[in-house]
C-alpha cells in the first residue's frame, strides 16, 4: 500500500476508533437511564417516586380482577410485586404469565395507577397447536 | 492485483456495462422471489399462538430492518474505498445506496409501527431500539442532504464518506439495544449463535423474504446508481454516446 494510503487508511481507523470510544464514554455514562421502564424491584418501596413513571414486568398469574371498567392486576419481577390499577382496556396480548410496560403514577396507597397500559411480546413464533 | 485490473473495476462505466448486462439476471429473480416468499407468508404460513395473523407483518418488518442495518455497513465500506483510494465510484455508490437505506429504514419504522398497534397497543415508544433506529433514519436523510448541499463535489464526497464512518457507532446500538436496555421491542428471534425462536414453518418464508429483498434492493440500488453516475458524469464522452 502506497504510504499516503496507508496514512488514510490510519485516519479512518482513529476516526472509527475514537468515535467508538466516544460513544462508549457517553452510553456508560446515561446507562439504565436509557431504559424505558422501571422493573418493581428497582423502586424503593418506602419511597416510591411522586412522578409519572413507566413500570414494566410480568403480569403475576391468577392476580388479573375485573372491578367495573377496572382493571386490577400484580405487576412482578420475581423478586418484588405492584398492585396496578387501571381503568381502561388494554391490549389484546395483555394477559397473565405475559410482559408488560405502564405508564403512570402512585396513589397514596402505594397504588400505581396506570394510565396506559402496554403489552410486551416475546421473541418466540409457533403455530397454535405446538403451543399446547 | 494489477493497478490496471483495479482500475477497470474503478471504472463508472465498466459498472454500468455489467449492470446493463446483469440486470435483469437480478430484477426478474426479485420480482419472482418476492411474490413467493410473501404468499407463502401471508397465505401458507400457520398463525401464531400469542399475535394471530397479526404477526405476518414480519415478512416486512424483519427483511427492512435487516437490510437498514447492512446498507449502512456496505456504505461504511465504501467510504473507506473513496477515502484511502479515492475511486470516485465508491462515492457515487455510497450516495445511492443512502436513497436505498432511506426507503428501508422508512419501511422498518412504518411497519414496526403498524405492528405495534395490535399487539403492544402503541405505535411509538421511545425505547432504545425504536429511537436507535429512528437516528438511523435521520443518518440516510442526513448524509444525502450533506452530500446536496455542496456545489464542489469533490468536497461533498468527501465529507459524506466522513460522516458515513462516523455514523457507524449507531449499528452495534441498534443491534444490542434489546439485549442492554429494557425495551418495548423484544429480543432478536434469529441469531447467528442459538437456535431461532421461530417454528420452521414461520422461518423458511421469512428466510425466502429476506433473500428476495436483497435482489429487490440491488435492483433499486443499480436504477438509482445509474441515475447519480449519469449525471455526475454527464460531461464524459462515454455517457454522452450511451445508448
Amino acid at each position: 500500500m502506497l504510504p499516503h494510503r496507508k496514512k488514510r487508511l490510519q485516519n479512518i481507523l482513529l476516526l472509527l476508533g475514537s468515535s467508538f470510544i466516544g460513544i462508549f464514554l457517553i452510553l456508560s455514562a446515561l446507562n439504565s437511564q436509557l431504559d424505558l421502564f422501571y422493573s418493581p424491584s428497582e423502586l424503593n418501596k418506602n419511597n416510591l417516586p411522586k412522578e409519572r413513571i413507566k413500570l414494566g414486568g410480568m403480569v403475576k398469574k391468577g392476580s388479573i380482577k375485573y372491578e367495573d371498567t377496572k382493571v386490577l392486576f400484580v405487576l412482578t419481577d420475581f423478586e418484588e410485586d405492584l398492585d396496578i390499577e387501571f381503568d381502561g382496556i388494554p391490549p389484546d396480548l395483555f394477559k397473565e404469565d405475559s410482559g408488560a410496560v405502564m405508564l403512570g403514577s402512585f396513589d397514596g396507597n402505594g397504588v400505581f395507577v396506570a394510565e396506559e397500559v402496554f403489552a410486551k411480546h416475546d421473541e418466540n413464533y409457533m403455530p397454535p397447536e405446538l403451543s399446547k | 492485483m494489477s493497478n490496471k485490473i483495479i482500475n477497470k473495476f474503478a471504472s463508472a462505466k465498466t459498472y454500468i456495462e455489467t449492470c446493463d448486462k446483469y440486470f435483469l439476471f437480478v430484477f426478474i429473480p426479485s420480482i419472482v422471489l418476492i411474490i413467493a416468499g410473501w404468499s407463502w407468508g401471508i397465505f401458507v404460513a400457520p398463525p401464531d399462538a400469542v399475535q394471530g395473523d397479526s404477526y405476518r407483518i414480519i415478512y416486512l418488518h424483519v427483511p427492512s430492518s435487516i437490510y437498514a442495518q447492512l446498507i449502512y455497513w456496505i456504505m461504511a465500506a465504501w467510504s473507506a474505498i473513496y477515502l484511502i483510494w479515492k475511486v470516485k465510484l465508491a462515492a457515487y455508490l455510497t450516495k445511492s445506496a443512502a436513497f436505498v437505506g432511506l426507503l428501508v429504514t422508512f419501511l422498518a419504522l412504518f411497519s414496526g409501527s403498524i405492528w405495534g398497534i395490535p399487539t403492544w397497543g402503541t405505535w411509538w415508544q421511545w425505547d432504545a431500539r425504536i429511537t436507535s433506529t429512528l437516528i438511523l433514519f435521520l443518518m440516510y436523510l442526513g448524509l444525502i442532504a450533506l452530500h446536496d448541499s455542496f456545489n464542489n463535489q469533490n468536497k461533498a464526497d468527501n465529507l459524506m464518506s466522513i460522516l458515513t464512518i462516523v455514523g457507524c457507532v449507531n449499528l452495534p446500538i441498534i443491534k444490542k439495544s434489546v439485549d442492554w436496555w429494557s425495551t418495548l421491542h423484544q429480543p432478536a428471534s434469529i441469531t447467528l449463535t442459538d437456535n431461532p425462536s421461530i417454528d420452521p414453518a414461520m422461518l423458511y418464508p421469512l428466510i425466502l423474504c429476506i433473500v428476495s429483498f436483497g435482489f429487490v434492493l440491488i435492483s433499486m440500488g443499480v436504477l438509482v446508481s445509474k441515475i447519480i453516475i449519469f449525471n455526475r458524469e454527464k460531461n464524459r464522452n462515454w455517457v454522452k454516446n450511451y445508448g
